[in-house]
């Protein structure tokens, strides 16, 4: 098994006894999102001139990784996989990537994701789809595409993205890896082109939860470029992933797990997620919401990040940023470089934004839809005074193939595929898990805590990755 | 006749060690684009940092102004697109204004009015904007340096009303130490709200925005209250709408009407955690407001017994007032003071052009130079001198009488002692004294003068010289 393969710690021991070095290790990524590239398009960017870092006590040192192409790179190409920014080259890097520079990440490419982070599909970029590696005809989800496929198909053993209704999360459960959203303010967003600032988030992909932890630890913590970021410093993830978790109490929501029924096979993945829990010792129990709040979950969460989308891309309008598209008039500039540079289902999400903004329409839309965003965050946090965390089925299905179409207003739909918006609204600290295979294909379940339990919630995660011994993708491949 | 209602608007640029949202220099620069944080450009990425000196700053001319404060600091996103806003939305206040509800007193020809204050604002500034024929150019020096917004009710009914307020909220803003006065209301600063209405009816508002000066203001209102006046005598209707003043011929064009009003779509700032304002907070920032220019008016009139005049002339400049005052607090006589500040001092402050700051007079040392005046150990002439010595070289005006051998002599048995002596000497002009002729005791003043080098007292000398010539030829 090639070294890339193996665990971040794994590599890491290997890298220090000089069974391997960076450079094997950035070749042999490189190489891999070369060949993969015409099949699965992770990537954006594809950086050729990668150079090996020096291996140091931190365990990320010297080893390749995939970064989202909305986080700002400096001196490298930052597309947010849209043309209105095909040829942007940011001067500055994102915090994130500047401390995973720090810790002596390799990095080897620029993933593509649904335009400007907006859409669950990967299949909006402006460089084409991206595919599921499990089943090229299938989706991986998104926005995070391509950082996710990277890591399902063995090209980098982590990746950052970033979520704002689920684009971690979704993505991971569809690649059978682990995706990360933490709790708001623990990562700070300074250089992630903002979607929805209330609601987005830096996280990672990465095969286990060790992984995961080890890259969060590195990239967590407070920064005077984030007013929103907070000190972490007593939360540790590493250190807290082997505490016993007998005794931790988990809930799920009834009425979301309720409509799985009628499709045993999922059910049974769920239930035999449960029955892990029991033999960990944590306690398990259905607790019910209105169904009337759950339900409004897709549309708030529709209505908020279209809102602070429409405002937060205004810079977009080829005087400071975006591809000028020439006019008579400087509205003329702007109107033509935003109708070319964006694609149609950005410029109607932006529409929508602005209708919800409208003086007239505030109330009735923008506000509502913050007033269900408070009562799923008050009913959440009150369940989380009695439990330690949520447990739900990712998705109500294995990744989609391309051509499959959803009923969105099915009640299946909007509450099955959209329910871990829940974590971006409260800013709750999340984590996707594969559960095991059907048809093949990767399905997973999502652990969502109280904010700030970042260290239980990954603890509880690892007890149950160990439990449910789920084989990536790229492992088996090697069998 | 109808009565002219006016609100006014006033934009002021606060001084700061540092933009209101980003980490860039606030200062003037003669280079373009060169005080930049990735925040001003509205780089992919970039999020607002709150810059606590300028919100405090803020929360100060509220507090001035007897606004009432949020609990809360809190931003929002006004949305529009222009070519100098580089974000496509301004960071400013709605939800929650650094104040609201305030009143601020004005002095109009003697009589105190409340101007009532609707809400003063904090808000992040555009970039300049440069036309040519064919191209514009923008500076982005301007972009995010803070400014604040302050808004009247429509409560004046003067274009003297009006212009007033904007001088006593400049004051204020001077006084408070937040901004420089050509911060206020310059570079398209003012905005004009004016109506007119016939007894006990409303009036249509008419808006005029950007107008550059405080005289401008004063003819944008001379302008239409004219138009509004005319209108209403041909029994016409007044539009509701925004006008452009145009500061060459002194009109208003119609800009827009109220249909086409646009729409801000303001929302919350997500990216700026509302930052609790405590009462800690408050009484700290109390502390540092000053007493404002019209309340030390009043003062230096009332309980000084200065007259008007003098009064305005001191609180003019808040150093001034502040170094007077201290005069006064040292123990100087308030008129002797305001004598010695509004006279010689400022007189050669204007003279030089130069600041109070500049000069090494300090007012422990008027309190001196009065002193040394009223025990007569100088002449108020020797004053004069001595003050000028003092301002040049700054030193103490005891030393300068000790250095320059001023000191006056004001001992009697000593002024008699020269007294003798100069009678003695000029005998014959003393034998032919004739106490009606005036010229000759002047002689005498002068012998004894030209004997002690000036520093015979000379009241005391005079006494004595018509004692002795008296004596003299009987």
């Amino acid at each position: 098994m090639n070294y890339l393969d193996r665990s971040l710690e794994e590599i890491h021991t290997a890298l220090k006894e000089g069974k391997v070095t960076s450079s094997d290790l950035t070749k042999e990524a490189l190489k891999r999102a070369h060949d993969a590239q015409e099949e699965l398009n992770s990537f954006v960017t594809i950086l050729d001139d990668a150079k090996e870092s020096e291996v140091t006590d931190n365990v990320l040192s010297g080893i390749p990784c995939a970064i989202k192409d909305n986080f700002s790179t400096k001196g490298i190409l930052t597309t947010a996989s849209s043309n209105i920014l095909s040829d942007y080259v940011p001067v500055f890097d994102a915090t994130a990537v500047k401390k995973l520079k720090d810790a002596g990440m390799v990095m080897i490419g620029k993933t593509v994701l649904d335009e400007l982070a907006m859409g669950g599909t990967g299949t909006t970029g402006h460089t084409g789809i991206v595919r599921n590696p499990w089943d090229p005809t299938r989706l991986i989800g998104g926005s995070s595409a391509g950082s996710a496929a990277a890591v399902a198909r063995g090209i980098v053993p982590y990746a950052l993205g970033s979520d704002t209704g689920d684009s971690i999360r979704k993505p991971a459960g569809y690649g059978g890896i682990v995706g990360y959203k933490p709790t708001y303010g623990l990562v700070s967003r300074w250089g992630l082109f903002a979607f929805a600032s209330s609601l987005d988030h830096v996280g990672c992909f990465a095969k286990y939860v060790k992984d995961v932890a080890h890259v969060m630890d590195n990239i967590k913590g407070i920064d005077i470029n984030d007013m929103t970021s907070f000190d972490s410093s007593d939360i540790k993830f590493v250190e807290s992933l082997d505490k016993n978790v007998k005794g931790r109490k988990l809930f799920y929501i009834k009425e979301i797990v309720d409509e799985l029924k009628d499709d045993k096979k999922y059910y049974d993945n769920f239930l035999k997620v449960l029955d892990y829990c029991k033999e960990l010792g944590i306690e398990v129990k259905e607790e019910s919401i209105d169904k009337k709040v759950l339900n409004g979950i897709y549309p708030s969460y529709m209505a908020i990040s279209c809102a602070e989308a429409t405002s937060n891309n205004s810079n977009l309008t080829g005087i400071p940023f975006g591809n000028r598209k020439e006019g008579h008039s400087v509205d003329e500039v702007m109107i033509n470089t935003r109708t070319e540079g964006f694609s149609e289902l950005i410029r109607r999400r932006f529409v929508i934004g602005s209708f919800i903004l409208q003086k007239e329409n505030q109330e009735k839309l923008f506000k509502n839809a913050q007033r269900i965003r408070r009562l799923v965050v008050d009913k959440m946090t009150e369940l989380f005074e009695t439990y330690d965390g949520c447990i739900m089925p990712n998705a109500g299905s294995i990744a989609p193939r391309f051509d499959d179409e959803m009923d969105r207003l099915s009640e299946k739909y909007l509450l099955l595929e959209n329910h871990l918006a829940i974590g971006n609204f409260g800013g709750f600290p999340s984590i996707t898990i594969p559960s095991g295979l059907i048809d093949n294909m990767p399905v997973a379940i999502n652990i969502t805590g109280p904010i700030k339990t970042d260290d239980i919630v990954c603890n509880i995660a690892n007890k149950l990755e160990e439990k449910i011994g789920f084989t990536p993708l790229s492992l088996k491949e090697e069998k | 006749m109808y009565k002219v209602t006016i609100g006014l608007e006033v934009h002021c640029e606060l001084d700061s060690n540092s933009k209101v949202f980003s980490p860039s220099i606030n200062g003037y620069t003669e280079n373009p684009n060169s005080h930049l944080a990735y925040q001003d450009l509205g780089f992919p990425g970039i999020l607002p940092i709150a810059n606590e000196e300028a919100w405090k700053r803020a929360l100060k001319v509220s507090m001035a102004m007897n606004c009432t404060t949020p609990d809360v600091v809190l931003f929002d996103r006004k949305n529009y697109y222009y070519p100098d806003l580089p974000k496509g939305y301004q960071i400013t206040q709605m939800t929650k204004p650094v104040g609201i509800n305030g009143y601020v007193d004005i002095d109009v020809n003697g009589e105190i009015k409340k101007v009532l204050i609707h809400d003063t604002h904090l808000e992040e500034d555009t970039a300049s904007l440069d036309h040519y024929d064919t191209y514009s150019l923008i500076d982005y020096n301007r972009a995010c340096v803070p400014l604040l917004e302050t808004v009247t009710e429509p409560c004046l009914h003067s274009k003297e009303e009006a212009l007033t307020f904007l001088e006593t909220y400049r004051s204020l803003i001077v006084y408070c130490g937040v901004s420089e006065a050509s911060s206020v209301g310059g570079q398209g600063g003012c905005g004009v709200g004016v109506s007119l209405s016939v007894a006990g009816e409303l009036g249509t508002k008419v808006e005029m925005k950007n107008i550059n000066s405080f005289y401008n203001v004063g003819r944008a209102i001379d302008y239409e209250i004219e138009r509004q006046t005319e209108i209403l005598q041909r029994g016409e209707k007044v539009e509701q709408e925004t006008r452009r003043f145009d500061d060459e011929t002194g009109e208003t064009f119609k800009m827009r009407d109220k249909a086409d009003a646009v729409d801000y779509k303001y929302f919350i700032e997500p990216n700026i955690p509302p930052i609790k304002v405590t009462d800690e907070m408050l009484d700290e920032i109390r502390k540092t407001i000053p007493m404002l220019q019209l309340e030390r008016k009043q003062k230096y009139m009332n309980d000084f017994g200065l007259s008007e005049y003098d009064s305005e002339v001191l609180v003019k400049v808040k150093e001034n007032s502040d170094f007077f005052q201290e005069c006064v607090d040292k123990g100087a006589d308030p008129k002797k003071a305001c004598n010695w500040v509004t006279g010689m001092l400022m007189g050669y402050l204007n003279e030089n052009e130069i600041k109070i700051e500049d000069i090494p007079v300090k007012p422990i040392m008027i309190k001196e130079l009065i002193d040394l005046v009223d025990n007569k150990t100088i002449s108020s002439k020797q004053a004069k001198e001595v003050f000028e010595c003092m301002i040049e070289e700054g030193k103490e005006p005891n030393v300068i009488v000790k250095e320059k051998g001023m000191m006056q002599i004001t001992d009697d048995a000593a002024i008699h002692d020269v007294v003798m002596e100069v009678l003695k000497e000029n005998d014959e002009q003393a034998k032919e004294y004739n106490p009606e002729k005036t010229r000759m005791i002047d002689f005498f003043v002068g012998q004894v003068m030209k004997k002690t080098r000036g520093k015979a007292n000379p009241a005391k000398t005079m006494e004595i010289l018509r004692e002795e010539l008296a004596k003299y030829n009987k």
